[in-house]
């Protein structure tokens, strides 16, 4: 079935997911949809599934406009979607799960299913056991049951989301021979990744997106050095940070590995200096906020040792790093970094001394009063955290800093922050580090990172497998890193 | 409290009420029982009378006490349905130091210690609970009740066993303590003074802890976001441990003063299901330290203004708890549909 997308607009308030967006995807082909995080590509595949409504726009399935509103539309339409993380039930038998959605009526159903269900799973080569219990299966597993049950539906265009995020190389190869069986049978494929080199190895055409809109298209044979260009755009900015390797070594971490987050981290090898900016980038869920929480001793570490100013600090906790002056801030400021339900005064309140018994409203106010003009939030004392909007939250977060800590640990530090005030927080944080304090920070802006940074580390797939000064690299070349191209 | 909050918070109030007795009114309706007569014998077995408004304040006092003891644990987010089994813990502590002073000329210096041994009886049983929820894991909700389910098994054994009367072993409970034993009381009402002491004082203390102290900003700041919390400095554990403390020591209070004050004995049902009665005052009163103890004065009205209805109506005394469940099923669907209303006002809905 050939896809028309058209002008296609989303906008959750004032930000625009997808800001018109326009391309056509063949029948009997595999179409690539690439871009960084936050460039719209998960918003427009949920449109395209009926999961999401848009704010405007049209499509079109073989010239004929359509307009649906559910999946379950979709679906009748021949379009499926196959989510990051398997929509199945996990109490339930793989054979249960493949007639869900499709089996109706009272009649015990499950030999015919089962007669479908083996035709279809050998026509694909997928090893899948009818009767287990789909919580014991591994996501690739899952993924080929949710590819199977789509396809018993009847569809004819097929969406993947990221789908080689947590699978391993066998069965991705098993997922691309698959993908290109279901195209020479007419049917049109739709992959969404950030992963340059999968993409590249299975695509017929790709279209690039950056901040919610078109930004190039291209047929195999790709040009990376072109794709990487589009996905993160050419903006030369002059680094103005690269301070020459000084200070001595106060966070060191030796062959850490550690489970949690998408990837985990696995061998991490990092010396971080004093006075130093580090910037951590890499794909969401890279590794580098498992790195940072490590950091924080948040997180324990499985193997390796964590040493700080040359103490052994595998077995602590968060408050044992915060008392030698290592302090960290979470990049979910509703979620852990701010207390909703309580008032900018009683979050400045419940930083004063921890030994009074009694609170000293007054001195807590005053306090508010005296930061919320510095950091410019806009609000009164007595607004509760939830309602201040996310750029003052972000404020008021960074406005909790310590006078003279050694070490600050800050998740996407100016995420939700315009250019002008995320330039004047890195002005803010400059000047820790001439008392020289230390700021490792993560974010998903390459640029934010080459100007604000000293030095930049790459993690991909849970490891850490570039570490360059920001005055001897580009965004290019740090993209290419992300996207798993050294 | 600003003009324009007072007047919704007054104006949800009379809402909640006016559902409450049409609830109610229905119900009587539809059981034929004469809707008026009802009403008017409850606020007469109630207010009617001195020792009528006596009884009342013997019911208001354990029911705040376990009120304030409960704005601890719901300040951090815990359920503590444990109460009631702790406020049965603080009478058999209570009982227990009682004992020993039966025969002693001290009488008073064992009255003092009982509340002591309350307080440490229905803290210790709050402790358990919370013990298990910061170190096991235990959800406190299933944990109380569990305890509650021991702490009656207690009560129980302790009364056909090890305290039972000379003689005979019945349900009515322990031996009746000796005068000198019990609480002293005023001659017109037979209210204690020490109880109406100790529960202004639980509204006192509880408004000031909560208000003013560090304590109380930690219980609200775990209690809203844990995490973040922990990234303030606050470690999550032990404020968890000190609100059942609070909530503990206050409900065995209650405990003790039901042995002290009402029954002078140990009986199976000497917490009276105050504790239960309690979480749903708390819940009606908003989580608010001011508007609970009003409640519970509502409710101690409803209690022992239903007692009489069995005897001039032929009905069921369980009216009473009609009324206070309809109030407190009001009372949420009130805050449902002020939520269901800020959230038209704000509009969009992110998915």
């Amino acid at each position: 079935m050939r896809v028309e997308v058209h002008d296609i607009h989303k906008h959750y308030g004032p930000v625009r997911a997808n800001d018109g967006i326009t391309l056509t995807i063949e029948p009997g082909r595999i179409h690539g949809i690439l871009g960084e995080n936050g460039a719209g590509k998960t918003t427009l595949m949920k449109i395209l599934a009926g999961y999401t409504r848009k704010t405007s726009g049209y499509l079109c399935m073989d010239q004929v406009p359509v307009d649906y509103r559910t999946p379950t539309e979709a679906s009748q339409l021949g379009i499926g979607m196959l989510y990051q993380d398997p929509l199945d039930f996990p109490f339930l038998s793989v054979l249960e799960n493949f007639m869900i959605g499709q089996a109706v009526g009272l009649a015990n159903q499950k030999k015919y299913y089962r007669k479908k269900f083996d035709s279809l799973a050998a026509d694909f080569d997928f090893a899948l056991r009818p009767n287990v219990q789909v919580n014991r299966l591994t996501i690739g597993e899952r993924q080929q049951l949710e590819i199977l049950r789509l396809l018993s539906l009847g569809i004819q265009v097929l969406i993947l989301d990221e789908p080689t995020t947590g699978i391993t190389n066998v069965q991705k190869d098993y997922l691309f021979s698959a993908l290109k069986k279901m195209t020479s049978e007419g049917k049109s494929i739709i992959l969404v990744s950030h992963k340059l080199k999968d993409v590249e190895a299975v695509c017929n055409q790709l279209t690039v997106l950056r901040r919610g809109k078109v930004t190039g298209e291209m047929k195999a044979p790709f040009d990376t050095d072109i794709l990487l260009e589009m996905m993160f755009g050419q903006t030369p900015i002059p680094f103005n940070r690269c301070l020459q390797e000084s200070g001595r070594t106060i966070l060191e971490l030796d062959n850490v590995s550690a489970p949690g987050g998408r990837s985990g981290l696995s061998d991490c090898n990092i010396r971080i200096r004093q006075g130093e900016v580090v910037g951590l980038a890499g794909l969401e869920g890279s590794g580098q906020d498992v790195f940072l929480r490590i950091a924080a001793g948040l997180l324990r570490p499985a193997g390796g040792s964590v040493m700080l100013k040359d103490k052994r600090m595998n077995a602590k906790d968060y408050h044992c790093f915060k008392h030698s002056g290592v302090f960290f801030q979470p990049s979910s400021r509703l979620e852990e970094g701010l207390i909703s339900g309580c008032s900018v005064t009683e979050h400045f309140a419940l930083q004063s001394d921890h030994k009074k018994f009694v609170t000293k409203w007054s001195d807590a106010t005053s306090d508010a009063k005296k930061k919320m003009t510095e950091f410019r939030i806009i609000g009164r004392p007595d607004s509760l955290a939830e309602s201040l909007s996310g750029g003052n939250q972000q404020r008021l977060l960074l406005s909790f800093l310590p006078r003279n800590p050694l070490l600050l640990l800050l998740e996407n530090p100016t995420r939700g922050l315009d250019m002008e005030s995320s330039s004047w927080v890195w002005q803010h944080l400059h000047k820790y580090c001439s008392d020289n304090t230390t700021i490792v920070f993560s974010s998903s802006d390459l640029d934010e990172i080459i100007m604000a940074a000293d030095r930049v580390l790459v993690f991909f797939n849970g490891k850490m497998i570039k570490d360059t000064r920001t005055c001897e690299t580009s965004s290019y070349e740090l993209g290419l890193a992300i996207a798993g191209k050294r | 409290m600003k003009p324009k909050l007072l007047l919704r918070y007054s104006k949800e109030l009379i809402l909640t009420l006016a559902v409450v007795f049409l609830f109610t009114t229905i119900i009587l309706l539809v059981t034929g029982a004469p809707v008026l007569a009802v009403y008017y014998h409850i606020f007469k077995g109630s207010l009617g009378s001195w020792a009528k408004f006596g009884h009342v304040i013997k019911t208001w006092i354990p029911l705040t006490l376990c009120a304030c003891g409960l704005l601890y644990t719901f300040r951090i987010g815990l359920w503590n349905i444990g109460v009631e089994g702790q406020v049965m813990m603080g009478a058999i502590f209570a009982t227990a130091v009682l004992r020993f002073g039966v025969e002693s000329h001290f009488s008073e210096l064992y009255l003092f210690l009982s509340i002591l041994a309350g307080i440490a009886g229905g803290a210790i049983w709050a402790l358990i609970a919370g013990y298990l929820k910061t170190a096991g894991g235990v959800n406190e909700i299933f944990a109380g009740l569990g305890l509650n389910f021991v702490a009656q098994a207690i009560i129980l054994w302790l009364i056909f066993g090890p305290w039972k009367r000379p003689g005979i072993a019945s349900m009515s409970g322990t031996e009746l303590f000796p005068k000198a034993l019990w609480l002293p009381s005023t001659f017109l009402l037979r209210i204690s003074p020490i109880g109406i002491f100790s529960a202004f004082a639980a509204i006192i203390l509880t408004a000031l802890m909560l208000r003013y102290t560090r304590i109380g900003l930690c219980l609200k700041a775990v209690g809203n976001n844990p995490k973040a919390a922990y990234l303030f400095g606050v470690k999550p554990q032990p404020y968890m441990l000190l609100a059942m403390i609070f909530a503990g020591g206050f409900s065995g209070v209650a405990g003790c003063l039901q042995v002290t004050d009402v029954y002078h004995r140990l009986l199976p049902a000497i917490s009276s299901n105050y504790g239960y009665l309690a979480l749903l005052v708390v819940m009606l009163g908003n989580f608010n330290v001011w508007i609970s103890p009003a409640v519970a004065f509502f409710f101690a009205c409803l209690n022992i203004g239903s007692v009489q209805l069995p005897m001039m109506l032929q009905l069921d005394s369980s009216l009473s708890g009609v009324i206070q469940g309809a109030s407190v099923l009001a009372a949420l669907g009130m805050q449902a549909w002020r939520m269901r209303i800020r959230s038209n006002e704000v509009g969009a809905f992110y998915e």
